[in-house]
């Protein structure tokens, strides 16, 4: 029983329970009747996000000197858990708004904020992140791009590759090597270049498993010209700065993972109180209602560790990389656990695309694969517990 | 514009745990509160008439044990401008002739045009308190309205009540008391613009002494009504539900209320 007693961080606000609803509101009535077609056409939801700017969804993450909205990271993943709970291309939006500005947020000048955040916080800009490229994915230090000072700017040479929303956005975050020579951790730097302009090019879009409306890009730059001013901290930072960012990042991706766990439990539940076999509702056969009670159990860990996750990082916590990368790995693991077994609860009809799950569970997938896998996650938790050798 | 509206925090309605202590009053720990549903109908038809106006200020005024601020956030969050909460240990086991006392005290160190309530709440379910906070106060009482058309410039509002028969049309000189109906217009969910600017918005506390009342005119002491017995309801009898088509389904339902004569 929840008493006046009991501490305010194992209970959502007011605030945090009406931002909630509010995101739930617009997903299930706005959101969820689109997220078939999204997946069937493969199109970015323009309208989505319009809709997602109009109700100030993106503005969230940013602050309100800015025109943001001042959101803790928990507010964030409320959100981003909902909407993903209807369509995961969808969370992904403000995911990668979110992901795609913390560099900026972390570590900008007060001149950048204020040059790129207003127009970030009202969605009328979307912003990517591109760091991984064809061959440095888990080794993210062993990026090629190149950064080349030409007096008062930068020329920027490379590909990146799965670069999420790449094609559709305004500005992108680009890590890149400014010194070749130095460290393993302080070869990159990391620039916002606004598209298009002069030796940009977006030169693939990669066919998916699943969040098929989230255009997934390969971008080429070819002498991108980029003024100092639009370096974010400083030179040999990079490193540093992506690990920051996917301290508070990788909650993102939990959130969307715990949201599509929830939306494929609560289609399986659906579907089991109304779906009779043998004179009963199979909801009523113990083997299914032992799927649905042990789904039930994995989404809602999985969400609890989320929650204190983003208190423990919001506070400050010394250990974030390890909330962080805790989070992602049972989330992850938890959404792709609960949509293979809500097909499974669904049976036939769980494997066409009459019903939602299928879709759950291939979008499920890239939960255990991006912004780190989950073995990436094994070994920052790890790491964590077993301190440097030496 | 200024207009207070009165809310009054309620076991929610949709936990259907509410239930009273072994005092024989409402258990308010037993289930989370909210903001008493046709309180945000009357709160709902105060912002669209400040909108409508271009300006104007809407203060909301509780008298609630000490979590209410936790439960005006939502209220705050529809777009009213602040909060008057008004709380006391000494209120505990008031009556409604009490909290009117308490709240008319409270109005009478507010500047205000106009006064909503809800036109009863959810818990209590007596819809006698704002009638009494506008007898306090010599305020016209304009009840169970279905429309509100202030006219500011004239000083004056107008008021659709609805009446068995259809409505009336009542209209007093400013300031007022309305008791606000549902036909009001359904209230708006807070937009996250709305929830975000919530946490710069005030709520202030007052205590009895600060209203100037003793604590012993008010509360369980003083009440003039005392729960003498309490029991649930009768259980429902068994529900027949109707399937089909909307034609065999109407038949069905008029033979079922032909039956037992009610039609």
């Amino acid at each position: 029983m929840v008493t006046a007693s009991t501490p305010p961080t194992y209970r959502l606000t007011e605030e945090q329970t009406l931002l909630r609803d509010a995101v739930r509101v617009i997903a299930d009535e706005r959101v969820a009747p689109r997220a078939a077609e999204i997946d069937r056409t493969g199109a970015f939801p323009e309208d989505l996000r319009g809709l997602l700017a109009a109700q100030d969804i993106l503005a969230l993450p940013f602050p309100v000197e800015h025109g943001g909205l001042g959101g803790e990271l928990l507010s964030l993943c409320l959100a981003i858990e909902q909407l993903s709970r209807a369509c995961a291309t969808t969370g992904l939006i403000l995911a990668v708004q979110e992901l795609g500005s913390l560099p900026l947020l972390l570590a900008g000048t007060a001149e950048q904020q204020a040059r790129w955040v207003p127009r970030l916080a009202s969605g009328e800009q979307l912003i990517a992140f591109a760091l991984t490229e064809a061959d440095a994915g888990s080794d993210v230090a062993a990026i090629r791009t190149r950064a080349v000072r030409d007096g008062g700017d930068y020329l920027i040479t490379g590909s990146k590759r799965f670069i999420s929303q790449g094609s559709v956005a305004d500005l992108i975050t680009v890590f890149a090597v400014t010194d070749p020579d130095a460290s393993r951790h302080g070869r990159m730097s990391c620039f916002v270049v606004e598209v298009p302009t002069d030796g940009f090019a977006v030169t693939r879009i990669e066919h998916k498993m699943g969040l098929r409306g989230s255009p997934t890009a390969e971008l080429a730059f070819d002498g991108v010209r980029v003024p100092a001013a639009n370096r974010i901290g400083a030179e040999g930072d990079g490193f540093d700065l992506a690990m920051r960012t996917f301290d508070r990042s990788r909650p993102g991706i939990a959130a969307q993972a715990v949201g599509i766990a929830q939306g494929a439990l609560e289609a399986a539940t659906a579907y089991a109180r109304d779906r009779r076999q043998f004179g009963k509702r199979i909801g009523d056969f113990q083997m299914v209602a032992a799927l649905l009670a042990d789904m039930d159990a994995a989404t809602e860990a999985a969400r609890q560790l989320l929650y204190t996750a983003c208190v423990e990082i919001d506070a400050g916590a010394p250990d974030a990389s390890r909330w962080s990368a805790l989070c992602k790995l049972v989330a992850g693991d938890a959404a792709m656990r609960v949509t293979t077994d809500a097909v499974q609860v669904l049976g036939g009809y769980g494997y066409i695309d009459e019903f939602p799950v299928e879709r759950m569970m291939r979008d499920a997938k890239i939960t255990q694969l991006y912004e780190g896998t989950q073995q990436i996650q094994r070994l920052v938790v790890a790491r964590a517990l077993l301190g440097k050798d030496g | 514009m200024r207009i207070v509206v009165l809310v009054k925090p309620v076991p929610d309605p949709a936990s259907a745990g509410e239930r009273l202590g072994p005092d024989d009053r409402l258990d308010r720990t037993a289930v989370p509160a909210v903001v008493n549903g046709n309180d945000e109908y009357a709160l709902e038809a105060a912002l669209k008439l400040v909108e409508a106006a271009g300006e104007g200020e809407i203060t909301l005024l509780a008298m609630a044990p000490a979590n209410a601020p936790e439960t005006m956030r939502k209220a705050l969050a529809m777009g009213a401008h602040r909060g008057v909460h008004v709380t006391d240990t000494a209120l505990a086991g008031s009556c409604a002739v009490s909290t009117a006392t308490v709240l008319a005290a409270a109005l009478r160190d507010l500047e205000f045009d106009m006064v909503f309530a809800g036109i009863d709440s959810s818990d209590g379910v007596g819809g006698v308190v704002p009638a009494a906070v506008a007898a306090h106060l010599g305020l016209p009482y304009l009840s169970y309205a279905a429309r509100i058309e202030p006219d500011m410039t004239a000083g004056t509002v107008r008021v659709r009540r609805i009446s068995a028969t259809g409505y009336d049309l009542l209209e007093a000189p400013l300031p007022v008391v309305i008791g606000g109906t549902q036909a009001l217009g359904e209230p708006r969910y807070p937009s996250l613009k709305g929830i975000m600017a919530a946490r710069g918005k005030e709520i202030v506390t007052r205590s009895l002494a600060d209203l100037g009342l003793e604590g012993s005119a008010v509360g369980a002491a003083a009440a003039t009504t005392t729960v003498l017995d309490s029991r649930m309801p009768p259980a429902r009898g068994a529900t027949e539900v109707v399937r089909g088509s909307a034609a065999d389904g109407a038949a069905r339902i008029v033979e079922f209320l032909t039956e037992r004569r009610i039609i």
